[in-house]
């Protein structure tokens, strides 16, 4: 470990008191700029306050750009996935436990919500039990909860990484069990369920069916959720669950039961992930075993990555930001709107990485334009047929592509290898510094529009993948605390 | 207390009563009883074995030095199944191929391993590097990050369609019969695999054992720090036990496309998990171990799929490490983690 505490030097301090640490508070007070100002009101907003900034999304459904299709699309799954990383964010955040099998509580949800509040026929068996949301809910939520305990329970002898393993088995035991085992026709193999009721509470006194009906019940439950968490994490358990996160050890010692605190914490996202799934499987009225594969798994790990492990506020815009990419780079979703998002994204990744110098920022962009006007002109003087390609649905930028990215007729070839070449021009700008690196930057910023046009744009479901994997990545290694996580005072 | 030693004595001479009850429960009282069925799923569960066992290694260094289970290393596999093919369709294919048959199959080991080696020290370099005083749970979450990464750009930059190797063509449908002409059949492509299997382990444990590079290795996974004062580079160490083990999923990776022919863009998912098996079963860090496990994991899937059914081998082999996890976490020859306060 390195001796000396970066921050203040040769400001000598007491024995027995690590100035560094103590004043850890007054630094990110002092912390200047507009960033500064925004986390200091921030974090003075009380938490009803902050829960009180989230009621004008009640509104939503009702703003005039807000079709059925987007509020389904969008606003569903946003607040789908805000449950779920609120879930598992009592797991990996709170508690400090890798659960690869999460997923898989979304999809018990799912299942059992469908089974008991719906019709179909198997392996000459009818299922029609057409229960009321009320109990089927409650079920899914106890059912998952139980089946969190039984998980959970395992992580009484493994550690770190065996857990990590034996949930990701489970999550994959769930997805066969649904496909391929199906006992009795329960699960109607990789068909999946379909002929599920909508939220039918009270014997049909109060249905909810309509996607605005939906909108607003997971609303409600995000918002019951989020003071549940926010009392418990500010409660004795949600301490001890910090604490044996930081330190299994120090807190065992201190007389806090780990185990159990572990246990329930499995157990509470679980819960979560269940109610999560009977929503989600009410909403599509169906419940089919690829909703539940690792891809889901990898989008929650995302917004709670992104969100920032531990906080709250974080869970919901990380998933604001994530689901909604996730959506707009969907392959059903119109591709031009794909298109700027991944520019935004791209020039948003300027932006940070070159926030400290405005002079070296416009010379970057700058330069790119430049860049790649020569090289377009050059390679239409020289290789015609390399500037000849279409288009792929430009929309309004159709006529700034055309003359500034290179689109070869057959690019097929051309752009697997621009796409490794990208890869490798990315490894070498992160090696560089300083003005290197902006020498460096130009042409791969240039690349990844290539590789963008001639090849990603093509399959954008599959390219946010890559950019959720590289995402996790780079948050882990450049802010592993997150958009909203607290960054840790760490005792040099 | 038992000794390590002896414990590890223990734990295989219970393995071996139940290699030997199995035995004869399956040559005389199974269904499809007989000493050639048993012993040909045994040839093939050894052949698929080797792999496990050179994918577990890859798993069990990495772990045994850094305490990092390396998600991404099934898809090391993956890619370097793909350079394999990649070389093989640059040279021709395999029904003419433009060299010697032997040069090519080698030039293909050669730029695999290589070729995945290289892609296991860029890993290593931007996903585990800034992480290594992380708390534990980060670089486990940007190893995820890894494999998916990984996959999905090869599904991108392959498709999702089967790419074949036909090792058959290039090699021959040919073996030779064990036992007569009735007995067990032991294709030329299988020996193949096994004895480039067990040259590389040969090869991998004089390395550990005699140069200067394994006694680092092993000084570092003893404890870093005090290598650190001794003068060795931890970070040169570590990347080249990244190098080392990725190469050998390269060459796992080749072997599996001569053998089964068919590669696409998640093959690494399961067999990195069955390789992860295999190491927690021989014992998480120890190198003997995860050959052994590597076996054993080959021939139990061997057994299930040629006793019980193809459908449920995959969950006999997971519940397997499930139950060696939760009974026996240092696994057959591993050493008792003990927790330092």
């Amino acid at each position: 470990m390195s001796e000396s505490t970066p921050g203040i030097p040769g400001s000598g301090g007491q024995i027995g008191i690590d100035t560094w640490v103590e004043q850890s508070d007054e630094r990110i007070e002092r912390r200047g700029g507009l960033a500064g100002q925004i986390t200091r009101i921030w974090e003075r907003i009380p938490a009803a306050g902050k829960l009180a900034l989230l009621t004008p999304a009640i509104l939503v459904p009702f703003l005039p750009f807000v079709s059925e299709g987007n509020l389904f699309n969008y606003g569903l799954f946003i607040l789908i996935y805000a449950l779920l990383a609120l879930g598992l964010n009592v797991v990996v955040g709170f508690a400090g436990l890798l659960d690869l099998g999460y997923v898989a509580f979304f999809g018990f949800g799912a299942y059992i919500y469908s089974f008991l509040s719906g019709t179909h026929t198997n392996k000459g068996h009818v299922y029609s039990h057409h229960w009321d949301a009320q109990w089927s809910i409650l079920a899914c939520v106890l059912i998952c909860a139980a089946l969190g305990l039984f998980l959970g329970s395992s992580s009484r002898r493994l550690l770190g990484d065996y857990l990590a393993i034996v949930t990701l088995f489970f999550g994959q035991a769930f997805v066969v069990f649904t496909n391929a085992a199906d006992p009795y026709g329960i699960t109607n193999g990789s068909n999946g369920l379909a002929n599920v009721a909508p939220l039918t509470f009270f014997r049909g006194h109060l249905t909810i069916s309509t996607t605005r009906g939906y909108y607003w019940f997971l609303l409600g439950c995000v918002m019951v959720v989020l003071v549940i968490l926010y009392c418990i994490s500010e409660s004795r358990t949600g301490r001890a669950w910090k604490a044996s996160r930081e330190d299994p050890l120090a807190a065992e010692m201190m007389g806090m039961p780990v185990n159990r605190l572990k246990i329930m914490a499995f157990s509470i996202g679980a819960a979560i992930a269940g109610l999560a799934g009977s929503v989600f499987a009410a909403a599509q009225t169906g419940a089919f075993p690829q909703n539940f594969g690792t891809q889901v798994l990898i989008l929650i790990y995302a917004v709670v990555i992104l969100g920032g492990t531990g906080s709250l506020t974080g869970m919901l815009v990380g998933a604001f930001v994530i689901i909604a990419s996730n959506q707009v780079l969907d392959s059903t979703s119109p591709p031009n709107l794909a298109r700027v998002l991944f520019y935004l994204a791209l020039i948003a990744a300027v932006f940070i990485t070159m926030r400290r110098s405005w002079v070296k920022m416009l010379i970057a962009f700058a330069g790119t334009a430049v860049f790649g006007l020569v090289v377009h002109a050059i390679v239409d003087a020289v290789w015609s047929r390399g500037t000849a390609g279409q288009v792929t649905s430009g929309g309004f930028l159709t006529g700034v592509i055309r003359n500034w990215v290179l689109l070869p007729t057959n690019p097929g070839r051309l752009a697997v290898y621009g796409y490794l070449l990208m890869i490798v021009c990315v490894v070498i700008v992160v090696q560089l510094k300083g003005w290197w690196r902006l020498i460096a930057l130009v042409p791969t910023l240039y690349l990844t529009a290539f590789v963008w046009e001639n090849l990603l744009v093509q399959n954008p479901a599959v390219t946010r993948y890559v950019l959720f994997g590289a995402l996790l990545i780079a948050v882990m290694t450049i802010r592993p605390q997150g958009l909203f996580g607290t960054a840790k005072v760490e005792i040099g | 207390m038992k000794s390590a030693l002896g414990q590890r004595l223990g734990n295989l001479g219970g393995l071996a009563l139940a290699l030997v009850a199995f035995m004869f429960y399956a040559v005389y009282f199974s269904p499809t009883q007989g000493w050639t069925f048993f012993f040909q799923l045994t040839v093939n569960g050894i052949i698929l074995g080797s792999l496990y066992a050179l994918i577990a290694l890859g798993y069990t260094m990495v772990y045994g030095i850094l305490k990092l289970l390396n998600f991404a290393h099934g898809d090391v596999y993956m890619i370097g199944s793909f350079i394999g093919f990649g070389v093989l369709t640059l040279l021709g294919g395999p029904l003419n191929p433009a060299i010697p048959v032997a040069l090519l199959v080698a030039c293909m080991f050669v730029v695999a391993m290589l070729g995945s080696g290289l892609l296991g020290l860029a890993i290593e370099r931007f996903a585990y590097r800034p992480l290594r005083d992380a708390p534990r749970i980060a670089p486990l979450i940007s190893a995820l990050g890894v494999a998916f990464f990984l996959e999905n750009s090869a599904l991108l930059l392959f498709g999702s369609q089967f790419r074949n190797y036909d090792g058959f063509d290039l090699i021959s449908y040919n073996g030779i019969y064990l036992g007569g002409d009735t007995g067990v059949f032991v294709q030329y492509l299988g020996l193949i695999v096994i004895i480039g299997a067990v040259l590389l382990m040969l090869a991998l444990l004089a390395l550990v054992r005699w140069t200067r590079l394994g006694k680092a290795m092993r000084a570092v996974s003893f404890d870093r720090e005090g290598a650190a004062m001794m003068g060795i580079d931890p970070d040169r160490v570590i990347a080249a036990t990244f190098f080392i083990g990725s190469a050998l999923a390269g060459a796992a990776g080749v072997m599996f496309g001569l053998l089964f022919s068919q590669i696409y863009h998640l093959m690494g998912f399961l067999a990195g998990l069955k390789g992860f098996t295999a190491a927690v079963v021989g014992g998480i860090g120890s190198i003997p171990g995860a050959m052994l496990g590597g076996i054993l994991v080959g021939l139990i899937e061997s057994w299930a799929k040629g006793y019980l059914n193809g459908n449920v081998s995959d969950l006999v082999v997971f519940g397997i490490l499930i139950g060696v996890m939760l009974v026996r976490p240092s696994g057959l020859l591993g050493t008792p983690a003990l927790q330092k306060v």
